[in-house]
C-alpha cells in the first residue's frame, strides 16, 4: 500500500516541528557561535539520514560513510584553499600561490588533479559525482558478487581505513594529518564573519530538508517498498525477478551523495577539513547518531545528529576529564533500553498518549509511526 | 580599589612592595594575597575581556583524553602550578588568575571549536594550549580572527609565525643544529640515518637536519624512513639500520610508537652505548612509556631536562612534585608549558593593559630569569631566545646533561638555506 499523501500525520507533526525549531526557534534563541555549531551538528544529519535509506531500508550497513563525508568535504575544502591561497596571501612561501602546505613539502607547482579545483561549477559537481562514482564502484564490486551484511560493513571499514591512509601519506597533495586549514572566502565572499555563519547555516538548513524531501520521495515511491522488502527477504525479492544489486547500489551511491553534501557543507561552516572525519572511528559515530535517533526514521536521523553532539559539546564543556565516559553510558543506555532510538522512544511513549489523547475528542486514527509500521530491524 | 591608570608603568617590584606594606596590617587575618589593589579595569580592558576588577580569565585548551592526552597532561599541570604560584604572589596587575579548562580531546577540529567557545563565549584574555602541530594549526586561523592571544608550549617545525601566538617551545633549527654539530664534533659522525613519524614536524625537521648534513658538515643521509603515527612495527628500518651502519640515528617518531620502536631496537641488538642515536622527540614524559633501560645511552636534544643543575629548575622540580606527586616526571613540553602563564603575566605587565594588540606589540623582549631551563626572553617574532641542550639517557629515566650552548640561540622560524 501506497500512501497517497506525502507524509501522514505524525510524520506532518515531525516536519513541522523540525523546520520550526531549524528555521525560526534556534536562530532566534541562539548567539552566532552556537548557531554555528548547530550548522556543524547538521552536516551530520546529511549522513544519517542516507544511512537511514541504505541502512535502515536497505539493511545495508555502511561503517565508511565518513569516506564520502571526506571526499565532499575535501573537494570543497580544495577549492576553498586554492582561493585563499593566492598570490599575495601565499607571499612569505619559496612559492607562491599554491596551498601552504605544499610549499612546506617542496612541492613547487600545483599538481594536475587540483587545477579543476579553480572552478567553482567543476567543484559542485564534483561534490556529488566523486563520492557517487567511488560509492558506484564500491557497491558494483560487492553488490554484484553478493557481498552482504558483516562483510560488506567490515569492507567499508577498510575503505574507510585505507583513505585515511592515503590522504595521511600524501600531505604534499593533502595536508596530511593537519588537514586543510584556515579556508577564508568563497568567491570572494568571507565566509568567517558572523553574518557569513547565519547565512550558511540558512543555507544548509535549506539543503537539509530538500535532502529529507529526496529521502521520503524514494521512501513513498515502489523503490522504498522494494528496499525494505530487500531488507526482509533478499531472495524472495531477486526470486521475483528484481535486480537487488542494482537496487542495493543504487541505495549506497545516494547515502554517499548525501554524505557528500553534508561533508562539503562542513567545510563551508567550519573552515577546515582533515582526516580525522574520513577515519573508522567518524564513520562509526554517523552511523551512532543514527541509531540513538532511530534508524527507520528521517527525522530521527536528524534529531539523533543533534542530541548526541550537544551532549558532545555539553559534556566535554562540563566535565573535560570525564565527558567520554557520559557519552559512553549515554550509548550503551540507549540502545540497550530502546532499540529504536529516539524515534522509538516517541512512538512507544508519547504517541499513544497524544493518539489518546485526541481519541477522547474524535475517532483514533489510523496512521501509525513510521517506525513501528515498518517492523522489526534487520540482520 | 585604587583608580590609578600609571600603575602598569611602574617597576612590578615596587608595585608589589607597596601591594605588600598596604596589606601589612592585615596580614596576620589574611594568609593570602588580597585581589583588588590593581589599577581600574577601564583602563587595562578596552576590548571588553574577562577581566574584573578582582578576576582575570585564561584558558587552558588541551587534550584531556584521547590519544595525546598521555603527552598533554604535564602541559595542563604546568600551566596550573603557574597559575597557582601567580595567584600567590598577588597575581597579575592585582587580579586573581581564573583559568576555564577546555578539552581538545586528540582532535584538531574539536581544538578549534572549542578555541572558539573560549575567545567568543569565554572571553579569555588568553590561551594556554594546543600541542600538536595539527591542532595549532586548526587552532591559528580562530585566534587570528577574534584575536586572541595563543601561548603554544610544543617545539614545532617552524614556518610559521603570528601577531596572535607567543611559542615557547623551540622551532626546528633553533632545536636541531647544535645538536648536530655537537655529535658531528663530538662523534666525527658523517653518515645520518634518519627515522620519523609521518607529518609536517618530523618531515619538515629532517629537511632541515638533510640540509645541514649535507651543506654544512658535509656528512651524508644514508636512509630516511616515515611511519604512520601510531605505528608499532619498526624491524625493516631496523634491518636497514644495521645494513648501512649509519655513525648515527637520528630520530623524530613520536608518542606511542616510540616505545615500540627502542624496544624492536634493543631486541635487535643494537647497542645503544655503541651506537649513537639522537632523538628530538624524546623527553622524560616519553621514557616513562619507553622504560629506562631500554634506551639508557641514546641522546636528546632540546632545551630542557628535568635534571637541569640550576636555582630556577631547583625550586621548579619541587613545586612541580609537590602539586602533582612525588612520581610525576617533567619533560621539555612540561617545562614550555610552565613558561607561558610567566611570559603572558610578564607582558602585561610591561603593557599596563590586557589588551591582545598591547600584549602582542608589547611581547619582544619580555624577559623571564625564573625560567626553570635558565633565562628566555622573546624575540621580535614571538619565539624564545634560548638555549639547546644535548643530554644523555640514564637507566633511571633522567638525562645527564652532556652539552649546552653556550648563549642563547635565536629563533629562525623562516631559516633561509633550509627551506
Amino acid at each position: 500500500m501506497i500512501n497517497s499523501r506525502f507524509f501522514n500525520r505524525s510524520e506532518l507533526i515531525g516536519f513541522i516541528a523540525l523546520a520550526a525549531i531549524l528555521f525560526v526557534i534556534l536562530p532566534l534563541s541562539l548567539d552566532v557561535f552556537r548557531l554555528n555549531l548547530v550548522a556543524k551538528y547538521l552536516t551530520y544529519a546529511f549522513v544519517a539520514i542516507g544511512l537511514v535509506l541504505c541502512w535502515g531500508y536497505g539493511g545495508i550497513l555502511s561503517l565508511g560513510q565518513g569516506v564520502f563525508f571526506g571526499l565532499g568535504g575535501y573537494c570543497m575544502a580544495m577549492f576553498l584553499k586554492l582561493e585563499a591561497s593566492s598570490v599575495e596571501n601565499t607571499k612569505i612561501q619559496s612559492t607562491p600561490g599554491i596551498p601552504d602546505f605544499m610549499d612546506w613539502n617542496q612541492i613547487t607547482a600545483l599538481p594536475l588533479f587540483w587545477q579543476p579545483f579553480h572552478s567553482l561549477t567543476f567543484t559542485i559537481a564534483a561534490i556529488i559525482l566523486v563520492p557517487s562514482l567511488f560509492a558506484l564502484i564500491i557497491g558494483t564490486a560487492m553488490f554484484k558478487r553478493r557481498v552482504g551484511g558483516t562483510y560488506f560493513a567490515i569492507i567499508t571499514q577498510a575503505v574507510a581505513a585505507i583513505l585515511t591512509i592515503l590522504i595521511v601519506g600524501q600531505q604534499g597533495y593533502t595536508g596530511g594529518i593537519n588537514g586543510m586549514t584556515d579556508l577564508r572566502t568563497l568567491k570572494g565572499w568571507d565566509i568567517r564573519p558572523d553574518h557569513a555563519k547565519v547565512i550558511l547555516y540558512f543555507v544548509e538548513v535549506v539543503l537539509l530538508f530538500a535532502c529529507i524531501g529526496i529521502a521520503q520521495f524514494i521512501r513513498l515511491t515502489k523503490l522504498g517498498r522494494i528496499l525494505v522488502a530487500m531488507r526482509e527477504q533478499e531472495d524472495r525479492v531477486r526470486f521475483s525477478g528484481y535486480s537487488v544489486a542494482n537496487f542495493k547500489i543504487f541505495a549506497f551511491c545516494m547515502a554517499a551523495v548525501f554524505a557528500a553534501i553534508g561533508g562539503a557543507m562542513f567545510a563551508l561552516n567550519v573552515g577546515f577539513m582533515s582526516p580525522s572525519f574520513v577515519g573508522i572511528v567518524p564513520s562509526i559515530e554517523m552511523v551512532i547518531y543514527t541509531a540513538v535517533g532511530g534508524r527507520m526514521s528521517i527525522f530521527g536521523a536528524v534529531w539523533g545528529s543533534l542530541l548526541v553532539n550537544f551532549a558532545k559539546t555539553g559534556l566535554s564543556e562540563s566535565f573535560p576529564q570525564l565527558w567520554l565516559f557520559g557519552l559512553g553510558a549515554l550509548f550503551i543506555a540507549v540502545v540497550l533500553a530502546f532499540p529504536n532510538g529516539l524515534s522509538g522512544i516517541w512512538a512507544d511513549y508519547v504517541q499513544p498518549r497524544i493518539d489518546r489523547l485526541l481519541a477522547s475528542r474524535k475517532s483514533k486514527p489510523k496512521d501509525g509511526w513510521n517506525s513501528v509500521a515498518d517492523g522489526a530491524p534487520a540482520e | 580599589m585604587s583608580d590609578e591608570p600609571n600603575k602598569g608603568l611602574q617597576s612590578p617590584l615596587r608595585r608589589k612592595l607597596l601591594m605588600g606594606a598596604a596589606a601589612l596590617p592585615l596580614i596576620s587575618i589574611l594568609p593570602r594575597p588580597s585581589f583588588g589593589a590593581g589599577p581600574a579595569t577601564s583602563v587595562v580592558n578596552t576590548t571588553g575581556l574577562a577581566v574584573t576588577d578582582t578576576e582575570v580569565t585564561v584558558g587552558i585548551l588541551h587534550s584531556a583524553t584521547g590519544t595525546m592526552a598521555i603527552s598533554e597532561t604535564g602541559s595542563i599541570q604546568a600551566e596550573k602550578l603557574a597559575i597557582e604560584q601567580i595567584n600567590a604572589m598577588g597575581g597579575v596587575l592585582g587580579r586573581k588568575i581564573k583559568f576555564i579548562q577546555e578539552d581538545g580531546a586528540s582532535d584538531w577540529p574539536t581544538f578549534a571549536e572549542k578555541a572558539k567557545k573560549l575567545l567568543v563565549n569565554d572571553k579569555v584574555a588568553a590561551i594556554m594550549g594546543c600541542w600538536t602541530s595539527a591542532s595549532r594549526k586548526a587552532v591559528l586561523p580562530v585566534v587570528e580572527q577574534y584575536n586572541g592571544m595563543l601561548y603554544y608550549p610544543t617545539f614545532y617545525e617552524g614556518l610559521e609565525q603570528s601577531k596572535n601566538v607567543i611559542y615557547t617551545g623551540q622551532e626546528a633549527t633553533q632545536q636541531i643544529l647544535a645538536g648536530l654539530n655537537w655529535i658531528a664534533k663530538e662523534k666525527g659522525a658523517k653518515s645520518f640515518f634518519f627515522i620519523g613519524s609521518d607529518y609536517i614536524w618530523p618531515r619538515t625537521s629532517n629537511k632541515i637536519a638533510r640540509k645541514h648534513v649535507e651543506n654544512v658538515l658535509k656528512g651524508k643521509v644514508v636512509g630516511e624512513e616515515y611511519y604512520a603515527l601510531g605505528s608499532t612495527q619498526f624491524n625493516s628500518v631496523i634491518n636497514k639500520i644495521k645494513l648501512t651502519k649509519p655513525d648515527v640515528i637520528f630520530t623524530d617518531v613520536v608518542g606511542g610508537s616510540n616505545v615500540a620502536f627502542y624496544k624492536q631496537l634493543k631486541a635487535a641488538g643494537v647497542d645503544l652505548s655503541k651506537q649513537a642515536l639522537l632523538t628530538i622527540s624524546v623527553t622524560e614524559d616519553e621514557i616513562d612509556g619507553i622504560g629506562g633501560e631500554n634506551i639508557a645511552g641514546a641522546y636528546a636534544c632540546m632545551k630542557y631536562f628535568q635534571s637541569l643543575d640550576n636555582a630556577n629548575n631547583k625550586a621548579f622540580v619541587p613545586a612541580f612534585k609537590k602539586l602533582w606527586g612525588e612520581k610525576t616526571v617533567i619533560g621539555d613540553v612540561t617545562q614550555a608549558g610552565y613558561l607561558g602563564p610567566w611570559l603572558w603575566k610578564l607582558t602585561v605587565e610591561k603593557a599596563g593593559s590586557f589588551d591582545v594588540d598591547k600584549i602582542a606589540a608589547a611581547s619582544p623582549g619580555v624577559e623571564f630569569k625564573e625560567a626553570p631551563e635558565g633565562y628566555v626572553r622573546i624575540h621580535e617574532n614571538h619565539h624564545l631566545w634560548s638555549k639547546t641542550r644535548v643530554g644523555r639517557a640514564k637507566l633511571d629515566g633522567q638525562f645527564e646533561l652532556i652539552f649546552e650552548t653556550s648563549d642563547l640561540v635565536e629563533p629562525d622560524p623562516f631559516p633561509k638555506g633550509y627551506q
